[in-house]
């Protein structure tokens, strides 16, 4: 039956002007692998409930001992209209209380080997992706990491600090920042979306057999997969994580 | 002290019977683990073959000879989104069981992409479940599994499954792609089988 945990904010980290990082600490963690995601279940006064699903951005983690706590994070990005990511990215406050379950997926998923990796991430799409980043690093895994991140201007880039300075346990990790709107002064490449250009300069070549993990919104998500094989990469190594409503 | 205080309903009521768990979207959102395939109807097949060996293909030209059913039914995503009153056409997976000889119990369906799930045959039987082309009288989009899917409304929408290429009728359960990776079995959204264990 569905294990809903109890679980504590312990802290908030606001990433953009519309995305905050939740740390979360839960009872009896049972563990995750980077790339997961969990269902957060919020309960108001009356008994309604909502429940919706967020990626970690915090990275793989070990069971929890004993029934013991461990600390997570999910990364929300606050959706104008929504009903329950505005209340986590405005109201939800250190030391309330949310129910957590997961962790859920086993596919779109990353554990330390030695092939090479490209990720692709297409706005909020990053957060699962960095937590595959933040697994590598702990892990101290020299896995060769290149990550193409597509937002619309420099202030929409989340994990800005850590991923625009790749620290010493960071090694082989290259990160490209591809702007669509608006790009920074010192930026090589004009401001536009994801093309195949972009994929042969940064991800890495399909002779290489690269695992290739592409997240966003369904469009991006589309897109890039199409291009990837058009430059011959075996579908059955790309793997896809879609969000977002489409009009087709 | 309740949980998450402050939380209110932000949402619409639907009209219409909600699962437990879910809520209602009038856009049609995509989810799939890997690429769109991108399958066309001259080269499209589906082939079903039956515990004993015996085997049926269908090309496109013949899926669309056969008799069409008209399906208007609703959809439940895992993901907690369900869409209602969607219209589909296509071919009753009872006419293409039609005269096969079988004691199978279950099925497992195999996609273009390599996708797989798997039903009890009983679900695949009676009405409720469809080999389908056309989505709101328009080609269905290769992102929603064009040229052709399962389309089994009362089971979560990953059971049916797109870019369906085969049905392979079994003796015993074998677990699909999702089955196999933290997802029910069987996946009633009324009981809200969502997870392996639910």
């Amino acid at each position: 039956m569905a294990t809903w945990r109890r679980a504590t904010c312990v802290s908030r980290t606001a990433e953009t002007a519309s995305a905050v990082t939740l740390e979360l600490d839960v009872e009896g963690w049972p563990g995750n692998l980077a790339g997961q995601h969990v269902d957060l279940r919020l309960t108001a006064d009356d008994g309604y409930t909502a429940t919706r699903s967020y990626s970690l951005s915090s990275p793989a983690a070990a069971p929890s001992t004993q029934g013991g706590r461990r600390r997570v994070a999910v990364t929300v990005q606050r959706v104008a209209d929504g009903e329950v990511s505005p209340y986590l990215a405005d109201d939800f406050a250190v030391s309330d209380e949310i129910e957590v379950r997961g962790p859920i997926g086993e596919w779109f998923v990353w554990e330390p080997d030695g092939t090479p990796v490209t990720l692709i991430a297409g706005g909020s799409g990053i957060v699962p992706l960095v937590s595959m980043v933040r697994t590598r690093r702990e892990a101290r895994s020299r896995t060769p990491f290149r990550l193409l991140y597509s937002v619309r201007t420099p202030a929409d880039r989340m994990f800005r600090r850590e991923l625009a300075h790749p620290g010493p346990d960071d090694q082989a990790l290259d990160v490209a920042f591809l702007y669509t709107r608006e790009a920074p002064e010192e930026a090589a490449r004009p401001v536009g979306r994801i093309e195949v250009a972009d994929l042969v300069s940064w991800a890495w070549p399909p002779d290489f057999a690269p695992a290739t993990f592409v997240c966003g919104p369904t469009g991006f998500v589309e897109s890039v997969a199409a291009m990837l094989i058009s430059l011959g990469h075996d579908p059955a190594r790309i793997k896809t994580e879609r969000f977002g409503p489409t009009g087709v | 002290m309740p949980l998450t205080p402050g939380f209110r309903r932000r949402a619409r009521e639907s009209e219409h019977d909600l699962p437990p768990g879910q809520y209602e979207t009038r856009d049609f959102p995509v989810l799939s683990a890997g690429p769109t395939p991108r399958v066309t109807t001259d080269r499209w097949s589906l082939d079903l073959t039956a515990e004993s060996g015996e085997q049926r293909s269908w090309t496109w030209q013949d899926l669309m000879a056969l008799p069409q059913s008209t399906p208007t039914v609703d959809l439940h995503c895992v993901t907690r989104w369900s869409k209602f009153g969607t219209h589909w056409t296509g071919v009753d997976v009872d006419v293409l069981l039609d005269g096969v000889e079988t004691s199978a119990s279950y099925v497992t369906v195999g996609s273009y992409g390599g996708y797989t799930t798997n039903l009890p045959l009983a679900d695949l039987r009676g009405g409720r479940a469809w080999i389908v082309h056309t989505y709101e009288g328009e080609p269905l989009h290769p992102e929603h599994g064009g040229p052709a899917r399962l389309l089994v409304p009362h089971l979560y929408l990953w059971k049916s499954a797109k870019w369906v290429r085969s049905i392979t009728l079994m003796a015993h359960d074998r677990p699909g792609f999702w089955e196999t990776l933290g997802y029910h079995d069987y996946g009633d959204p009324w009981r809200e089988q969502r997870y392996r264990g639910d």
